[in-house]
């Protein structure tokens, strides 16, 4: 009964082209997006745009960078900490060297430093697979933290090695800093979320994407068929290294205003990205954010249940968060190995045929 | 997205009701991870003591006190969380207990006008209160910590550290970088050699720092350490041997959970301190009697007595102290955290107050004002002994270089001043 192509008729090439080929979900999607620019920003308040929104926002566009390199091209990344890294302190330098430069471009620019150092480090992929790329690109996140930790320019030789984002505004509003409200940094945040969502759908809708699946699926078979492995997994790295470059920008500028890069962007961050789009769905735009949703979501809401409502000691609670996160993990991966991206697309088909399954 | 809607109707309840009856206290603790060993401690220190008070005395000027535990687990992410959540409950002060968080706060707390106390952490600059409206570091800072080593080797070595070689074994982030700066003047000034050897979170590889340390032999080596790094660090100097009477840690690597994993080999290890330390206090007995008799001792209330559970009893103290002060100058009970940071300004300490409050000689007398959120710096040298499984006292409370650390802190607060285009204020 939903989701259905009936009745929805398409007379141009573009239209039968579009990326939401289907009705409801084209509804859908504007829905989404009137409620997340229209509303959201009305309502929300300094505990949900720091707590549940802005994390939720960044950690998506960190996974759908992730989503890029490990789901649709295939190559296994750790180093996620490390490139987030190289955006954060890509745009301190920037907003602390031009001041009068807006932060926006900023940002973008600081997505395309990683998108270069990505690359650097996405050479190696073109001779070895697998867990031994895993081992090079985890190489690549202590090397990264180190370099931050060891050479004081980066830090612009603070002595407590501590980077700070100074106030920078967008049309008067200031969006970094201590003094932003609580809108002004989350629709900063969603307009880049947005952007690069439409990007990287479009992207992997087109020949890019279909070339990195091409290199996941059997990389000799890519090859005889005409596709460049060099230029597949370097573009990959890039695009994936420009959308990590931007979380990791927007993470430090925008949401915590001060980092300390063995603390903030260590192993552990990999990880969780990782977990998220595993847990979301590899090589789905959608499973990134649904990743990121419930990663982010998860251990607010068991605190707010057990610490808040039940009353149960802190302590207790973290440690059965940890348990809780973990067994779910678990749980998924033996349930539905294809994540939260998975789950949605059996209930799609089976909302086509509901109410009358046969 | 039922459990999205229950959060979301949690939250607005919690909006809605922000309840006034009561002077809130947020602890931002940790009580998991790989600093949990020494965050444990300090928030049942800290606690006991609000307890203490409601059960005897009814709180403070009559009002109760909340007390609102937020597990930070010493991770930044879930710091701003936690100081989201409280923070529209009415909290008077935060202290997180973390360097890292402090640096977040710092700028969000005063943008929200409400005062933070980091009691001998966090960042040190932060003792020019013209700059720092909103933060206070007394009674001291790391750099008193900084300069009160390097004074109490002086004694030792009768006034002439020329030549002394010094290492100083760090943790490899916002926290244990601080000193470095003091002791590079103090070098200057003092011509000691310094090596500095940085340990990467969360410290339990040391072998090769301490392989250094071997090769190197150093006259004395300090120690900015924290958690897990610490107990790791005292194996590792017993292992090679170093005689532990030369081994001084800052007051966060001077617990008694730090220690007792070495045994007998940490026998003579020496940490500094900003108060006293042992169970030897009138207000103990109170405790036993209204909180730990009564079950109400928070955690396993295991702790009572230890080091840094009388910091955070410490802390506490200071805390009420300073909302007391906050009534009086505003003449209400109910203050709001505008007036508590008009009282933690205005808090005076002397000795009758703690001798009244059951804890005689338990930190030093000072008077905090607007210009000065550091105190005076006083630092204290303890000693470990293994046999009776006790730190004692080994020396007074002394006065630190002021005229270095002044300077320090003039030049860092300026720079972030300039920085972030703050005026100065108690003009």
């Amino acid at each position: 009964m939903f989701y259905r192509e009936a009745g929805d008729f398409k007379t141009t090439y573009s239209a039968d082209n579009q990326t939401f080929p289907i009705k409801i979900d084209r509804v859908g999607y504007y829905v989404a997006l009137v409620v997340a620019f229209l509303i959201i920003p009305f309502m929300i308040n300094d505990y949900w745009a720091n707590a549940i929104l802005m994390p939720f926002l960044i950690y998506s566009i960190a996974a759908i960078g992730l989503n890029i390199l490990v789901g649709y091209c295939g190559q296994v990344s750790l180093g996620t900490g490390g490139f987030m890294a190289v955006g954060a302190y890509a745009c301190y330098k920037l907003m602390t060297s031009f001041p009068e430069v807006n932060i926006f471009f900023h940002v973008l620019l600081s997505g395309g430093v990683t998108a270069f150092v990505c690359i650097l480090f996405g050479l190696p992929s073109l001779r070895i697979k697998g867990f031994y790329l895993a081992v090079a690109t985890l190489a690549a996140q202590f090397f990264l933290v180190w370099l931050f930790n060891r050479v004081p320019w980066f830090y612009n030789y603070s002595a407590s090695g501590q980077i700070n984002a100074p106030e920078r505004t967008v049309f008067g509003v200031p969006v970094t800093g201590p003094n932003t409200e609580a809108w002004a940094t989350y629709l900063f945040c969603l307009v880049f979320l947005v952007i690069c969502a439409v990007i990287a759908r479009n992207l992997t809708r087109g020949m890019a994407g279909r070339k990195w699946m091409a290199i996941r699926d059997m990389d000799i078979a890519a090859e005889i068929i005409g596709v460049n492995p060099l230029k597949a997994k370097l573009t990959a790295f890039g695009v994936s290294g420009f959308f990590i470059g931007i979380s990791g920008a927007l993470f430090f500028a925008l949401y915590l205003g001060a980092v300390e890069v063995g603390e903030a962007f260590g192993i552990t961050k990999s990880f969780l990205v990782l977990f998220m789009i595993i847990i979301g769905g590899l090589g789905s735009i959608f499973g990134s954010f649904a990743g990121a949703a419930f990663l982010v979501l998860l251990p607010v809401v068991l605190k707010v249940v057990g610490v808040d409502m039940l009353g149960w000691p802190t302590d207790i609670v973290a440690h059965l968060q940890l348990v809780i996160v973990g067994g779910l993990i678990v749980l998924f991966l033996i349930l539905e190995p294809h994540g939260l991206a998975q789950l949605w697309r059996v209930a799609k088909q089976k909302l086509r045929l509901w109410p009358f399954p046969h | 997205m039922k459990t999205k809607f229950a959060t979301m109707a949690v939250a607005a309840v919690m909006a809605a009701a922000p309840a006034m009856a009561d002077l809130v206290f947020p602890s931002l603790s940790y009580r998991t991870g790989p600093y949990a060993a020494g965050g444990i401690p300090f928030a049942d220190g800290y606690a006991d003591y609000f307890t203490l008070l409601n059960e005897r005395d009814g709180g403070i000027g009559g009002v109760p006190t909340r007390l609102l535990e937020c597990e930070t687990g010493y991770n930044t992410e879930k710091g701003v969380e936690c100081y989201e959540s409280t923070k529209g409950e009415g909290a008077l002060v935060y202290q997180p207990l973390s360097t890292g968080i402090t640096y977040q706060l710092i700028p969000k707390t005063t943008a929200d006008g409400i005062p933070m106390h980091t009691m001998g952490y966090g960042r040190t600059s932060a003792a020019n209160g013209k700059v720092f409206s909103h933060t206070f570091n007394y009674p001291g800072t790391y750099w008193n910590g900084a300069s009160g080593a390097i004074n109490y080797l002086l004694d030792e070595n009768g006034g002439d550290l020329n030549g002394h070689k010094i290492a100083l074994v760090y943790h490899n982030s916002a926290y244990g970088k601080e000193p470095i700066r003091t002791l590079e003047e103090l070098q200057k000034k003092h011509g000691f050699e310094l090596s500095l050897l940085p340990v990467d979170h969360p410290g339990q590889e040391q072998k090769s720092q301490w392989l250094q340390i071997r090769r190197e032999k150093p006259d004395t080596v300090l120690m900015w350490g924290w958690g897990v790094m610490n107990q790791v660090a005292i194996q590792e100097a017993a292992n090679i041997r170093f005689p532990m009477e030369n081994f001084i840690g800052i007051w966060w690597s001077g617990a008694e959970h730090d220690v007792l994993s070495a045994g007998a080999k940490a026998n003579g290890y020496k940490a500094l301190t900003f108060h006293n330390v042992g169970r030897d206090f009138p207000i103990f007995e109170d405790i036993q009697k209204h909180v730990v008799d009564t079950g109400k001792a928070a955690g396993a209330g295991d702790q009572v007595g230890n080091v840094l559970y009388n910091r955070g009893m410490y802390a506490a103290m200071l805390a009420a102290e300073a909302a007391k002060t906050a009534q009086e100058i505003h003449g209400t009970a109910d203050i709001t955290p505008a007036m508590m940071r008009d009282g933690m300004e205005a808090l005076s300490i002397t000795e009758d107050k703690m001798a009244g409050l059951g804890m005689p000689n338990f930190g030093p007398s000072f008077d905090v004002s607007c210009e000065n959120h550091g105190g005076p710096g006083l630092v204290g040298v303890t000693q470990w002994d293994a046999d009776s499984q006790t730190w004692s006292l080994i020396s007074d409370f002394a006065e630190t270089d002021m005229e270095v650390i002044g300077a320090l802190i003039a030049e860092d607060s300026n720079a972030y001043a300039s920085e972030n285009n703050i005026e100065m204020s108690c003009n």
